[in-house]
């Protein structure tokens, strides 16, 4: 089963992490054969919103919701259940900086 | 839910259903749970399987193994109901684990299985991804068989709110996939932490309520400690066998607790000779047997400090030395605010209400324990002792406007008359 594991960091955190850990403990994961994919994200500032209202589209500057916390990366793993999605999620860096966020990925109904 | 033994018309065989219904229907219920990979359908299988015992047994006799037939044939029966549900689609799905004939029932329902069956149900019930009201829920209906409204009563809470933090629950065991396992060795401590966090919320829920119906309450503490029990029969660990025997120790001066018209009796002024001396001959032996394992954890120590008074003949003769020492430990174990006033207590009775005070008012200095009654109260007393009747009053006063217990306002509006007078 798919989850993925949302990274949320203050924006004073962003860089709390060294590229070259997160990079390394992608990699190991990926050895493991539980990764499918992994990025990090440009800070908050770089976000636009874009939505579709009555076939019209709207973009605007700036991520949808305000928070503290805000999106800094995401993993997407495969596991065979809650416990070991958990036990993965605690070995991303940036756990021990910010949180991260562990949701089970949805099969689409046909 | 099939009503089962209706008293009056039982014959003794629908009596005998309605002892096993007693005493196996929560194994059974755990055991179709893993068999079924499924709560709700769990569920209905083992009400299935009630009906069957209670339609046949009275014609065909008691099976050999009556927990064996109840999870076969509920195991049976919900694969039928699965089938009837998806009788045009996925029916090749199920062909490989539906066929019942092929399957040893007593492989899946010997005593070992059975018991990790019933591990397995606390662990995923407690389990720290379900939310903390939702543990307790979950626990409460699914390992100890509380209907919905029992558990709502019993915490003041609407019915159908219970009900929908149940179904939000067991939404998430299936959508999240959390898994119906025993943890293993290496997650065991924090597991079993939060385990114990929800046995001992039940107990304290039960224990020093003051609203709501008394015996509904004292039934919730009679239930954490039926479940500390199960855990400590199933799992033997010194934290488990610590909770046990501290909830053991505490409920065995419930009688003294309060006088006939409710007020509360402050441990110093109970009548001991209403304390229930097998209770705290259990708790001691556990509390023993929790420190010779060499890592007593917090809750045996706090347990051991409830046994030192339950030993002591008199609340003169209590060893303040021996509970003073006691603290000292779970101060360095688990460093609180509120276990520093409580080893302030200690102190107080063993070194003079002055020393006492001292380590209070740096307390109340420090400012966390501010806004807690128990703290101005604790004060309150001390400077009673000492003489200090305006700080009294300061204290007491202080105290009474932060309580909202009813029995603790009674007490400490006495205490407030009496420092007054």
């Amino acid at each position: 089963m798919k989850y993925l594991c949302l990274v949320y960091l203050e924006p004073d955190k962003l860089h709390a992490v060294p590229d070259r850990e997160c990079a390394m403990s992608g990699q190991r994961l990926r050895e493991r054969g539980v990764l499918v994919a992994a990025e990090a994200l440009e800070p908050i500032e770089t976000a636009t919103t874009v939505r579709v209202r009555n076939g019209k589209l709207l973009v605007t500057d700036g991520p949808f919701a305000e928070t503290k916390e805000q999106l800094a990366g995401f993993y997407l793993v495969d596991a065979h259940d809650l416990n070991e999605a958990i036990q993965i999620a605690s070995k991303i860096p940036p756990a021990r900086e910010g949180s991260v966020e562990v949701r089970p990925v949805r099969e689409l109904v046909p | 839910m099939v009503k089962i033994g209706a008293v009056d018309t039982a014959t003794p065989i629908q009596e005998s259903i309605a002892g096993i219904y007693q005493s196996e229907s929560r194994r059974v219920l755990a055991t179709l749970i893993r068999l079924l990979g499924d709560f709700d359908a769990a569920e209905e299988a083992l009400h299935d399987a009630f009906r069957a015992a209670l339609e046949q047994w009275p014609a065909e006799g008691m099976p050999a193994n009556p927990r064996a037939w109840l999870v076969s044939t509920g195991r049976f029966k919900a694969i039928d109901a699965a089938r009837r549900r998806a009788r045009f689609d996925a029916l090749e799905d199920m062909g490989e684990k539906a066929d019942p004939v092929f399957i040893d029932t007593d492989a899946w329902a010997d005593d070992e299985s059975v018991e990790d069956d019933r591990l397995r149900l606390i662990f995923t019930c407690c389990h720290p991804a379900l939310a903390p009201d939702a543990q307790v829920a979950m626990t409460l209906r699914e390992v100890c068989g509380l209907t919905t409204e029992e558990i709502a009563r019993a915490f003041l809470t609407p019915a159908p709110t219970l009900a929908q933090r149940i179904v939000r629950a067991k939404n998430k065991i299936r959508d999240a996939r959390i898994p119906y396992e025993v943890p293993s060795r290496a997650e065991l401590p924090e597991r079993l932490e939060a385990v114990l966090r929800v046995i001992y919320l039940v107990f304290n829920e039960g224990y020093s309520a003051s609203s709501g119906e008394q015996v509904t309450r004292h039934d919730l503490s009679a239930e954490a400690i039926r479940l500390g029990r199960l855990l400590v029969a199933l799992l033997p660990e010194p934290e488990g066998q610590g909770l046990l025997a501290l909830m053991l120790l505490h409920d065995s001066r419930r009688a003294a607790r309060t006088s006939p018209d409710g007020d509360l009796v402050l441990l110093e002024d109970q009548d001991r000779s209403l304390w229930n001396r097998d209770q705290i001959a259990e708790g001691v032996r556990l509390v023993e047997h929790a420190f010779s394992s060499g890592r007593p954890g917090p809750y045996a120590i706090q347990a051991a400090i409830a046994a030192v008074h339950a030993e002591a003949p008199a609340a003169a003769a209590t060893d303040w030395n021996e509970v003073v020492g006691l603290y000292d430990l779970l101060m360095r174990m688990t460093p609180s605010p509120i276990v520093e006033l409580n080893r302030a207590v200690a102190i107080a009775m063993r070194d003079g209400p002055a020393a006492g005070l001292a380590i209070i008012d740096g307390l109340l200095d420090g400012g966390e324990l501010r806004e807690y009654r128990l703290a101005h109260a604790v004060r309150g007393e001390l400077c009673r002792r000492l003489g200090r009747t305006a700080d009294a009053q300061v204290s007491f006063a202080r105290a009474l406007k932060l309580t909202r217990q009813e029995p603790e306002r009674r007490l400490i509006e006495r205490r407030l008359a009496d420092v007054s007078k």
